[in-house]
């Protein structure tokens, strides 16, 4: 069982997708990528779930279903973004982030 | 026992109308709208009479005094046990009479005033608040307790207010209505604080609990000293000062003049016949607290009284404005019903002042309003109210003249008309009491007929003034409360009022006295003949005289300049050393306040508004920078 993939490999590979996430919500410009970068931020807390849950308490499932449930919401929340970016699309006849600063002072 | 919860309609129906004609009444014709309110009022005098019928003559009396009956009685605002506000129904000789009083002078003004009003702009607004104050001044005498009458004390001050801003395009008429408002008011600041103190002492606000000679009321409060006087003398003198007021004794009289420039029939059934005098009903109602336990309240009673009733007689000898001179002359009257209360004692014989304040009430209300009315017939004859345009009026208006006359009789106290028997009992009720006093009410019934006199020779005889067109006699609905309240006035006077009202409900034994009946009738008969001598004709006499006593005149014709008095310590004093500094304060220390961290923050928001860019990403940048700096945070510094 815990031989295998020892558990600080999976911690880097979340670390280094949730910062790749921040990095391209950070520096992209096209409302879809940061809409990926978001979706690689919370698959890196998925990773960081299931790792603890099978390296800390391999006979319970809090973990596996905290997984599901982010992967639900991620849906869903995929599907109001994109429904917002449509929108933002037909108002602007763009979806660069920087042409969409009307909200200010 | 007699049923009288039907009472609970003599101050209904006059709310409902008032509701009716104010809500409605400008669906209605106007004629409507005065018949259904004249209706009304006629309704509430045939009550008004039967209760009086029944209550003075087939009620039980108990050891030969008349009760107090509660005829009504509810818990309106229940605070606590002890504390609750009640409204209802208290029947007794007082109330009774003044049902009477009211109903009666009401029902001539609403008939007169049909004639009077017509074809005035708001014609049904008049009669609505002529319901108003009908419905008011009925619930103030017969209200239960102390603070009833304290609401509906409030609610005349309202509708006397609406009532002299009646024509309220005319600035001086929406100057005297506030005059009259803010200067009551103030005055009942004394009553509210009276009503207080004495409240708390007793633990009551139920007349028949507080003012019950034999009852804990009275007894309680009268330990505890403050400055020298009993607290009940002190709760006494505060609420007599709303009955000063209300009653345009001196020092708070000086708005009853001007609240002449509200229609006649206002003056007369408001400002002379029984608003002006609920301070002496108001006095009378707590008549056995100030005679057993305040009696040094009971002397500033007397004493205002007196001073008022003199000093009003002097100024009314000097206006030329009709109204005005009847105004002052009511001043003087009820300053004589004040004294009257003020000399009196309960019970027994000591109680012929309350007997007498009571009658002369009484008395008063009828000729007074008839000179009023009289007055309204002649300025709505001549179109002014100055009497140096007025002469020869006795050949255009019989009638007016014929009940005026009665009036000014009446009033200068010649037998048998009915002022002689009231005024009498009240020289007699002061000669008992105080000297002093006597001797001024004694010139005051000289001074009363002068002006009064010369006012009726100023205007119905003198020089034969020429009129831009012929005076007309009023129509018959103004002639005939005329003739009504000219009956009254004649026949009022054989009321046997001892048997009647009287302080204790019992039976008081008086008669006239001739020693003072008699050089009371001469002087008033002197006032009268000085009167002729002056005005009769054309003569130089007056202008002689006021050129002999220059300062004197110009002093009394300015009234004293209490006026002005009064307009110096507002204006100069209060509103220069008091107002203005606070206003200052205000406006540069609290709003400077509230304006600098306004502008401040103003100012600091200005410089960070270019942080709200509108950029989502600087945004997102900002937000993870402090959740990294809040890991670390957490991670090294919260061990």
């Amino acid at each position: 069982m815990n031989s295998g993939i020892p558990v600080q490999y999976f911690l880097i590979l979340a670390t280094v997708m949730f910062f790749t996430g921040i990095y391209g919500f950070l520096t992209r410009r096209n409302l879809i990528t940061i809409l990926m970068s978001v979706e690689l931020i919370l698959n890196s807390v998925n990773i960081n779930f299931l790792a603890f849950n099978r390296y800390l308490y391999p006979h319970k499932l809090e973990g596996m279903f905290f997984s599901l449930f982010i992967i639900a919401v991620a849906a869903s929340e995929a599907a109001v973004v994109i429904a917002i970016i449509i929108n933002i699309y037909r108002r602007f006849t763009t979806i660069n982030v920087e042409d969409v600063n009307e909200m200010k002072f | 026992m007699i049923n009288f919860s039907y009472t609970i309609w003599i101050p209904l129906l006059p709310f409902l109308m008032f509701i009716l004609l104010g809500l409605a009444g400008h669906k209605l014709k106007p004629k409507l709208s005065g018949l259904l309110g004249t209706g009304g009022l006629g309704i509430i005098t045939v009550l008004s009479y039967i209760t009086a019928f029944k209550y003075f003559f087939t009620s039980e009396k108990v050891d030969g005094a008349y009760q107090k009956i509660t005829a009504l009685n509810f818990t309106w605002l229940q605070f606590t046990d002890k504390l609750h506000i009640d409204l209802g129904v208290l029947l007794d000789p007082i109330s009774v009479m003044m049902l009477v009083v009211i109903s009666t002078v009401s029902f001539m003004v609403h008939i007169y005033s049909l004639g009077y009003m017509k074809d005035e702009k708001g014609f049904e607004r008049f009669f609505a608040f002529l319901s108003l104050f009908s419905f008011s001044m009925l619930g103030l005498v017969l209200a239960t307790n102390i603070f009833q009458m304290y609401i509906f004390w409030e609610l005349v001050g309202v509708s006397s207010f609406l009532l002299i801003g009646f024509y309220y395009q005319k600035p001086s008429a929406v100057r005297a209505s506030k005059k009259a408002f803010i200067v009551t008011r103030f005055a009942d600041l004394g009553f509210l604080i009276g009503i207080l103190i004495l409240s708390f002492n007793t633990k009551t606000f139920d007349f028949i609990t507080l003012t019950n000679p034999a009852g804990s009321a009275i007894a309680q409060g009268g330990g505890i000293v403050f400055l020298g006087l009993s607290v009940m003398t002190w709760s006494m003198i505060f609420v007599f000062m709303g009955g000063v007021g209300k009653s345009a004794m001196f020092p708070f009289h000086i708005w009853l003049p001007d609240a002449m420039e509200g229609p006649t029939p206002v003056s007369a059934l408001i400002h002379a016949a029984t608003m002006v005098v609920a301070g002496v009903y108001l006095v009378a109602r707590m008549f056995p607290i100030y005679a057993l336990s305040a009696p040094v309240a009971l002397n500033v009673v007397a004493w205002v009284g007196a001073f008022t009733s003199l000093f009003a007689a002097v100024i009314a000898c000097t206006q030329t404005d009709i109204k005005r001179v009847l105004a002052y002359s009511t001043m003087s009257q009820i300053g004589y019903m004040m004294l009257a209360l003020g000399v009196a004692g309960y019970g027994g014989h000591e109680g012929l002042g309350y007997m007498a304040s009571m009658f002369h009430l009484f008395t008063h209300a009828m000729f007074k309003a008839l000179l009023f009315l009289g007055a309204g017939a002649i300025i709505h004859a001549v179109h002014s109210n100055y009497m140096t345009e007025m002469g020869g009026l006795r050949k255009y208006l019989p009638v007016t003249h014929i009940t005026f006359l009665i009036a000014c009789l009446t009033i200068a106290g010649i037998p048998p008309l009915s002022g002689f028997f009231s005024k009498d009992e009240i020289l007699a009720a002061a000669f008992h009491s105080n000297k002093l006093l006597f001797a001024i009410e004694y010139a005051v019934a000289g001074l009363t007929a002068f002006y009064m006199f010369r006012l009726y020779f100023s205007i119905f005889w003198g020089k034969d003034t020429q009129y831009h067109h012929t005076p007309q006699e009023a129509p018959a609905t103004m002639t005939v409360p005329l003739i009504i309240l000219a009956v009254g006035s004649v026949f009022s006077g054989i009321i046997p009022f001892n048997k009647l009202v009287t302080s204790d409900g019992k039976i008081l034994e008086s008669e006239i006295e001739l020693m003072i009946a008699i050089p009371s009738v001469l002087i008033g008969l002197l006032g009268i003949g000085v009167a002729y001598i002056m005005y009769r004709k054309e003569s130089a006499i007056p202008d002689r005289l006021a050129a002999t006593f220059k300062y004197g005149y110009k002093w009394a014709y300015n009234k004293f300049y209490i006026d002005e008095l009064y307009l110096f310590v507002t204006k100069k004093i209060i509103f220069r050393y008091i107002s203005d500094p606070v206003a200052w304060f205000d406006r540069h220390i609290v709003d400077g306040t509230m304006n600098t961290i306004a502008s401040v923050t103003q100012n600091f928001s200005f410089r960070i508004r270019a942080f709200q860019s509108g950029q989502l990403q600087k945004y997102a940048f900002v937000f993870i920078t402090g959740a990294i700096m809040l890991a670390i945070l957490f991670i090294y510094l919260w061990k």
